[in-house]
């Protein structure tokens, strides 16, 4: 019973932020709602057992893509309304794929062939006590080894990349260096000095 | 499956390239004086060790690592190729890199690093390790492409370049996850199972359709043909002078890997597609390089109607000898593209400023003749007049399309090839019978004049090269070991 109105809490309150995604005035609501319903997202991942999903969608989805969003908007300058004239532009284009997407939706669950035995997905259940990060580390360690280098291999080639793009060495840029801030000494750097007052009459 | 020590002493030179950019990674970031220079010269041993460590590795077939790579004497031969060309391509940016920038010794280091991307490319035997090595091998490319960050023209190659590839990388994406849908496996011993003992599938040719066309973009093949030009136009020349070599070599024999390992039984379904790249290439890089004023722009469209020439060989039912023709006529293409991007680098408008169009390239024979002639000798070759070895390359592949009955390929191939010929005869008669150009000025080194004169010499005697030494019986080995 618990993990039904559980479900269903969650659905809602994906309906409902997906709305307000597009209906909020401001786009930065619309980005903060869009992060509501992917957490709700990564809820029902949970309750489908998918565990090691959820935390994916809630890394990959929330911790980059929604922020990278977030980062977009703060950067440039949205007006809402010239947005809204925009969007009566594209508004039948938008209608019409959308209109598609539902009918094949509802094409696919109205065909009783799609979910007979010829058309199943044929794989092998096993039972395991083991979770699904844990699977998923022992495959990867093992058998995908050398893939899990490669990949490693490609990060390094983006932060070479990106250090090669966008590092400059200017003069007049004053870096930070750690060994000279430790190695500071206050003799060196405290200078006392006399200082003649004269006190007036 | 081996133990984890046999199967790294298997792919030992990629062990030993990947250790050593880590180091030399290293060593440009902490020695700063002189640090480029330094990697430049290491990075240029490392690759040509490398490569020689590959020949005299062992030639049998060994599957390593689960299944996931396939060592043989075709992936082994490839590679030695491949980590040759880098290497020359790091000689012969030396130069320019030095004056552009005394310590950027990043890049060597993702020249490395796409090498080694290359090498996996070409000994992947599934779909998912095949498709990690496309990007380790293209993501320094891209960062190469827009190296020169100040230039408009680099961003935008860089941009172009990033985004298309981007494309071209999800299109075989979801080729690969149709296909794993239709065999049920990401292996490619498990595919070429499935595909032949039943028939062949529509979700499967699909599937195909789409991993060639993120694999077409790579040899830049004509519907996926049109970031070339202005890529190659964009980037540094250097950059451009490896974007023209080594990773279409390791393109073209990923190609080959794939089609003739697990869609090898599905072959009546993709030999159209192949046919259509091959003429459809061939035709649009001829007719449109005629035009051309700038002379990378022209290079570009040479090298689409180059990998449209070369995939003739591909779209024959499997034979060693049709490999052995492909791999000889890539090894000519890449010995003459070096040679020509050698010649362009060592003249220079002004200080600092490469050659761009052709007619800069006007009367240079009185004041250098030595360019002039090896620039000829080159066109010659591209043109496949006789004694070179461009005509040679042609020979082989033209021979064995009508071995296998493909007449109208190979008549098609000849007429194309009398166009391109006016075009790389134009840029001989620009050289030795045009006015001279008084601005151009000689900027060479040694690393450029060693690679123009060893890239002439291998052109010019390369049928004594070829009846003398062991390239066309390794070529020959190559091509048994595709099965």
């Amino acid at each position: 019973m618990f993990p039904v109105l559980l479900f269903y809490i969650f659905s809602l309150a994906i309906i409902a932020s997906a709305l307000m995604v597009i209906f909020s005035k401001q786009p930065i609501n619309s980005v903060l709602f869009l992060i509501f319903s992917f957490i709700n997202a990564a809820g029902i991942f949970l309750l489908a057992g998918a565990e090691f999903l959820a935390l994916i969608m809630v890394i990959v989805y929330v911790g980059a893509v929604a922020v990278l969003f977030l980062f977009v908007i703060m950067m440039l300058d949205f007006n809402p309304d010239t947005i809204k004239k925009e969007v009566g532009k594209h508004l039948y284009v938008g209608l019409f794929i959308g209109f598609i997407l539902f009918l094949e939706i509802i094409l696919m669950m109205y065909s009783p062939e799609l979910f007979s035995y010829e058309y199943q997905i044929v794989g092998n259940t096993v039972k395991t006590s083991l979770t699904n990060t844990e699977i998923l580390g022992n495959l990867i360690y093992t058998e995908y080894f050398l893939q899990f280098q490669i990949s490693g291999f490609i990060l390094l080639v983006a932060m070479i990349g990106a250090i090669v793009l966008t590092l400059r060495h200017r003069d007049y840029v004053r870096r930070q260096i750690v060994s000279d801030q430790v190695a500071r000494d206050p003799k060196l750097s405290i200078e006392l000095v006399d200082i003649k007052l004269k006190i007036r009459k | 499956m081996g133990s984890l020590l046999n199967d790294s002493l298997v792919i030992a030179p990629e062990l030993f390239l990947i250790v050593s950019a880590i180091i030399l990674l290293m060593l440009g970031s902490f020695k700063v004086k002189n640090s480029a220079k330094i990697v430049l010269y290491l990075s240029t041993i490392t690759l040509f060790f490398v490569s020689f460590l590959e020949l005299i590795m062992p030639w049998d077939i060994s599957i390593i690592f689960n299944e996931s790579l396939i060592e043989n004497s075709f992936s082994r031969f490839t590679k030695s190729i491949i980590f040759m060309s880098s290497a020359f391509v790091i000689i012969l940016s030396s130069r320019w890199l030095i004056r552009y920038d005394e310590k950027a010794f990043e890049y060597p280091i993702l020249i490395l690093f796409s090498s080694l991307g290359m090498a996996l490319m070409v000994s992947a035997n599934d779909l998912i390790t095949l498709y990690l090595a496309i990007e380790l091998q293209s993501l320094p490319l891209y960062v190469l492409a827009s190296f020169r960050r100040d230039n408009i023209n680099s961003g935008e190659a860089g941009i172009k370049y990033f985004v298309l590839g981007a494309l071209s990388s999800s299109l075989f994406l979801f080729g690969a996850s149709l296909v794993y849908g239709f065999t049920g496996s990401v292996e490619f011993f498990e595919i070429s199972k499935v595909t032949s003992y039943s028939e062949v599938s529509a979700g499967l040719v699909v599937g195909i359709v789409f991993i060639l066309s993120g694999l077409i973009f790579k040899i830049s093949g004509v519907p996926f043909h049109m970031w070339t030009p202005d890529v190659y136009e964009g980037s540094a020349t250097p950059v451009t002078a490896f974007f023209a070599t080594a990773p279409k070599m390791a393109a073209m024999c990923m190609l080959v890997n794939i089609l003739y390992g697990p869609f090898a039984d599905s072959f009546y379904s993709w030999q159209q597609i192949i046919i259509f790249v091959s003429i459809a290439s061939m035709a649009l890089g001829s007719f449109a390089a005629i035009k051309q004023t700038n002379i990378k722009r022209l290079l570009a469209y040479s090298s689409i109607a180059h990998m449209g020439f070369t995939l003739i060989a591909l779209a024959l039912p499997l034979s060693p000898s049709n490999i052995q023709a492909l791999l000889i006529y890539m090894l000519i293409y890449l010995m003459a593209n070096l040679g020509v991007f050698s010649c362009i680098m060592s003249l220079e408008k002004s200080e600092g400023e490469s050659v761009k169009d052709i007619s800069d390239l006007s009367g240079i024979s009185k004041k250098y003749p030595f360019i002039a002639f090896s620039l000829s000798i080159f066109m010659f070759s591209f043109a496949g007049i006789p004694p070179l070895a461009g005509f040679f390359g042609k020979y082989l592949i033209f021979r064995s399309a009508i071995e296998n009955g493909l007449f109208l390929l190979a008549i098609f191939g000849l007429l194309i090839s009398v166009i391109g010929a006016y075009y790389y005869i134009n840029i001989v008669k620009v050289v030795y019978f045009d006015e001279s150009n008084s601005s151009i000025t000689k900027s060479s080194s040694k690393g450029l004049s060693i690679t123009n004169i060893a890239c002439t010499i291998f052109i010019i005697f390369f049928i004594i090269i070829y009846t003398l030494s062991p390239i066309a019986e390794l070529a020959r080995l190559a091509g048994i070991s595709i099965n």
